[in-house]
């Protein structure tokens, strides 16, 4: 078993949040990890992008070979499209439609969303509305996270647990704000895939 | 004992910690910053006493881990690639001296250019120095070579390097941790004699350090961490540095590797297994992060087998980090590509944060500047460096740390006036005070701006060694008190400012204007851990 994914967004999105939280679920399933990060100069309102390889036996790379994601998770849509050289034959893109224009020459939206409904399989959500409906645009990466979580080759349960853990240090309100916004994502792919 | 899930860096200072560890030096650069900030907040390190404030710059660590080593307890010095510039002077003659409690050098080097001006191979700065190097190629590797790098180094005698490239640093994979060394106690060396580097000292210690190089090649034979792995087909030898061998293993998940392979993350070179390889095979692929250092020693000068193979023909590319296609290529493997980025999707280059005190100093500097044209602001590595791009446009050059102030010297003593640097308040204090001295020893016609944030922005917020010191240090230097002008880089202060830079720019002397309001990220975090702390 192996699943390889491309974590996607903008410097200051909370992608690594979402790393940390598929990286604890892993890691208490025994399964070998690695994750290479972006630190440094592009945090600084640069694309960045993550790595994050899981499976059940030892990795090598900490970069994915072209052509052998199975997932794309972004939370930002033109960033997700920056990374389809990697995306496997049937893997599947999954990413906020809401984007993050802090550039002049940002695209047009719906070229955007074209591209994305163009490939084979891919997940639109609106992450910042469903976030923001709960309590806290802030957590929209958690929205993402819940709309990939079917693709994850994980237990649902699992990857609560890991929310829990992980935000436990931020208070009660926090985890279970964090949690809702992963059932939602989760529901809304739920669906989506139905 | 269960795994730690660690990036690289954090591997390497929890070994370090597990070391023995009695204190680290360094200054924040990517992609070191972490190992210092690991310790700095592990408890481990407090209950130790594990000295871990951050020096003023690399040479002043890497002089504090020496003296530390000279005491006889174990040091780690953290630096960036182009930090080990700035201390290579103590770092050359360190391998002269040699060590007495463990002295190991970490360097991070940053192939691809993520977050620095160069690529510059810290292996070419081991071998100049004669050290033992070790190049770990994963996160276990990296925390096992860092804990077994401290007993060299006391075995030896000898500083040893660690060098890692970004990578490794920034990927987090599972580590498990050996048992915990206590520190070594004070012990002074029973004869000095070896740290006091008159040249009849040095000579002496510098032909013992010759003399233990044919040591450190014996242990590099037979190291673990070199291994020849033998494969049915010999057309083919593979030699794989450091993360390079992830790349070539990549490539062989399903079936096994045909060509023997040899993996080196121990140096000097184990030339006895790098003969058996030569001599079995018809060719060599020498796979290695950074620059071609293994690839050009085999090739020689005139490169006469022509049956060396890598960066240098060709067949990986010259510059830039590798990665498992690169190596899919230089071994004939069939790659496959997801689909092509859309044409649509644009650059998304970093900038500085909403709301940047640079943001409204640089918009009060060009306004000041525009009369004279441009090139004629020199400025320096930071945050603020991002001045370069629009729509700022506002900068000349950017080399090195603290060159800012000495490059508008040079400008003005050839004649380009005015001549205006721009400094950050940590860069100032890392390597711009010598500089300024420099023009006020000269009284040469300069302004600098020194945008002073109160921190060390770039690298995530680290403490300014400058925090409230710069008008003074500027005056001890010897700046008129009158052209120390303090302003504060808000929009609703824009005239007055344009003001101030405009009259300082017109003194035909030294002047410095300090710009001085908190970095926006560092305000946030402090305001929030405020909330919390109230809650």
């Amino acid at each position: 078993m192996k699943i390889d994914i491309i974590l996607a967004g903008v410097g200051g999105q909370g992608i690594l949040s979402i790393a940390s939280i598929i990286g604890y679920a892993a890691v208490k399933k025994g399964l070998y990890m690695k994750q290479a990060e972006v630190h440094g100069m592009s945090q600084r309102g640069g694309d960045v992008q993550s790595h994050f390889r899981l499976a059940d036996y030892e990795i090598s790379s900490d970069l994915i070979p072209l052509g052998k994601a199975d997932l794309i998770i972004s939370v930002e849509p033109m960033e997700a499209l920056r990374y389809l050289p990697w995306l496997s034959a049937d893997g599947w893109l999954i990413t906020n439609n809401q984007p993050f224009v802090n550039i002049p020459n940002y695209p047009d939206e719906e070229l955007i969303k074209k591209e994305i409904d163009n490939l084979p399989h891919s997940l639109m959500i609106n992450a910042d509305q469903i976030a923001k409906d709960l309590g806290s645009e802030r957590s929209a990466n958690m929205v993402i996270l819940g709309a990939a979580s079917p693709y994850l080759q994980m237990d649902f349960e699992a990857l609560e647990n890991a929310v829990s853990e992980v935000f436990a240090k931020k208070g009660d309100d926090v985890v279970a704000l964090n949690l809702a916004c992963l059932n939602a994502g989760r529901t809304y792919a739920m669906e989506q895939i139905r | 004992m269960s795994k730690l899930l660690l990036l690289g860096d954090e591997a390497i200072a929890q070994a370090a910690l597990d070391a023995g560890l009695s204190g680290v030096y360094a200054y924040p650069g990517t992609p070191s910053t972490e190992i210092t900030e690991f310790i700095q907040h592990s408890k481990q390190a407090a209950e130790g006493n594990v000295h871990h404030i951050w020096a003023t710059n690399e040479k002043t660590a890497m002089e504090s881990a020496i003296g530390m080593s000279y005491a006889g307890k174990r040091a780690l010095v953290c630096m960036k690639h182009v930090g080990l510039n700035v201390a290579a002077d103590p770092f050359m003659n360190s391998a002269i001296t040699g060590a007495n409690g463990g002295l190991v050098v970490l360097v991070a080097d940053d192939p691809s250019m993520h977050s620095s001006q160069d690529e510059q191979d810290s292996r070419f700065y081991a071998k100049f120095a004669m050290i033992p190097c070790f190049e770990p190629s994963n996160q276990q590797e990296a925390y096992d070579m860092t804990y077994d790098a401290f007993d060299f180094s006391e075995k030896y005698k000898i500083p040893v390097m660690l060098r890692v490239t970004t990578r490794l640093a920034h990927s987090r994979a599972g580590v498990e941790r050996k048992t915990i060394r206590p520190q070594n106690e004070i012990r002074l060396h029973p004869n000095p004699k070896q740290f006091i580097l008159l040249p009849g000292n040095a000579r002496v210690y510098y032909k013992e350090l010759l003399d233990k190089q044919t040591h450190f090649v014996a242990e590099s034979e037979t190291s673990t961490y070199n291994k020849l792995i033998d494969g049915p087909n010999k057309s083919l030898g593979i030699i794989a540095s450091g993360i390079g061998y992830n790349y070539v293993k990549e490539n062989f998940i399903d079936t096994p590797c045909p060509y023997p392979i040899l993996k080196i993350t121990q140096y000097p070179l184990p030339t006895e297994k790098i003969a058996q390889l030569l001599d079995e095979c018809d060719a060599v692929l020498v796979a290695e992060e950074g620059y071609p250092i293994i690839e050009e020693q085999l090739r020689g000068l005139l490169n006469r087998t022509g049956n060396i193979k890598g960066r240098m023909d060709g067949t990986l590319p010259r510059t830039g980090e590798l990665n498992p296609n690169h190596l899919a290529k230089a071994l004939g493997i069939k790659e496959v590509h997801g689909p092509a980025i859309p044409e649509i999707v644009v650059g998304r280059p970093p900038a500085l944060c909403f709301a940047c005190p640079h943001i409204d100093s640089y918009n009060a500097l060009n306004e000041a500047m525009a009369p004279y044209g441009k090139g004629k602001v020199f400025s320096d590595i930071g945050c603020y460096t991002l001045g370069a791009l629009p729509p700022y446009n506002a900068i000349y050059s950017t080399v090195d740390m603290g060159a800012s102030i000495t490059m508008a010297k040079g400008a003005a003593d050839s004649g380009l006036l005015p001549a205006v640097a721009v400094i950050g308040d940590s860069t100032f204090t890392h390597s711009g005070m010598t500089s300024l001295l420099d023009a006020v020893y000269e009284n040469t016609p300069i302004t600098v701006l020194i945008l002073d944030n109160n921190t060390t922005g770039m690298t995530g917020g680290q403490d300014s060694h400058a925090l409230g010191r710069i008008g003074n240090i500027c005056k001890g230097l010897g700046v008129e008190e009158e052209h120390i002008r303090i302003i504060k880089p808000l929009k609703n202060q824009h005239e007055q400012n344009v003001q101030i830079i405009s009259e300082e720019i017109a003194y035909q002397g030294v002047s410095v204007i300090i710009p001085t309001r908190e970095c926006v990220q560092t305000l946030s975090r402090r305001m929030k851990a405020k909330k919390q702390h109230m809650l």
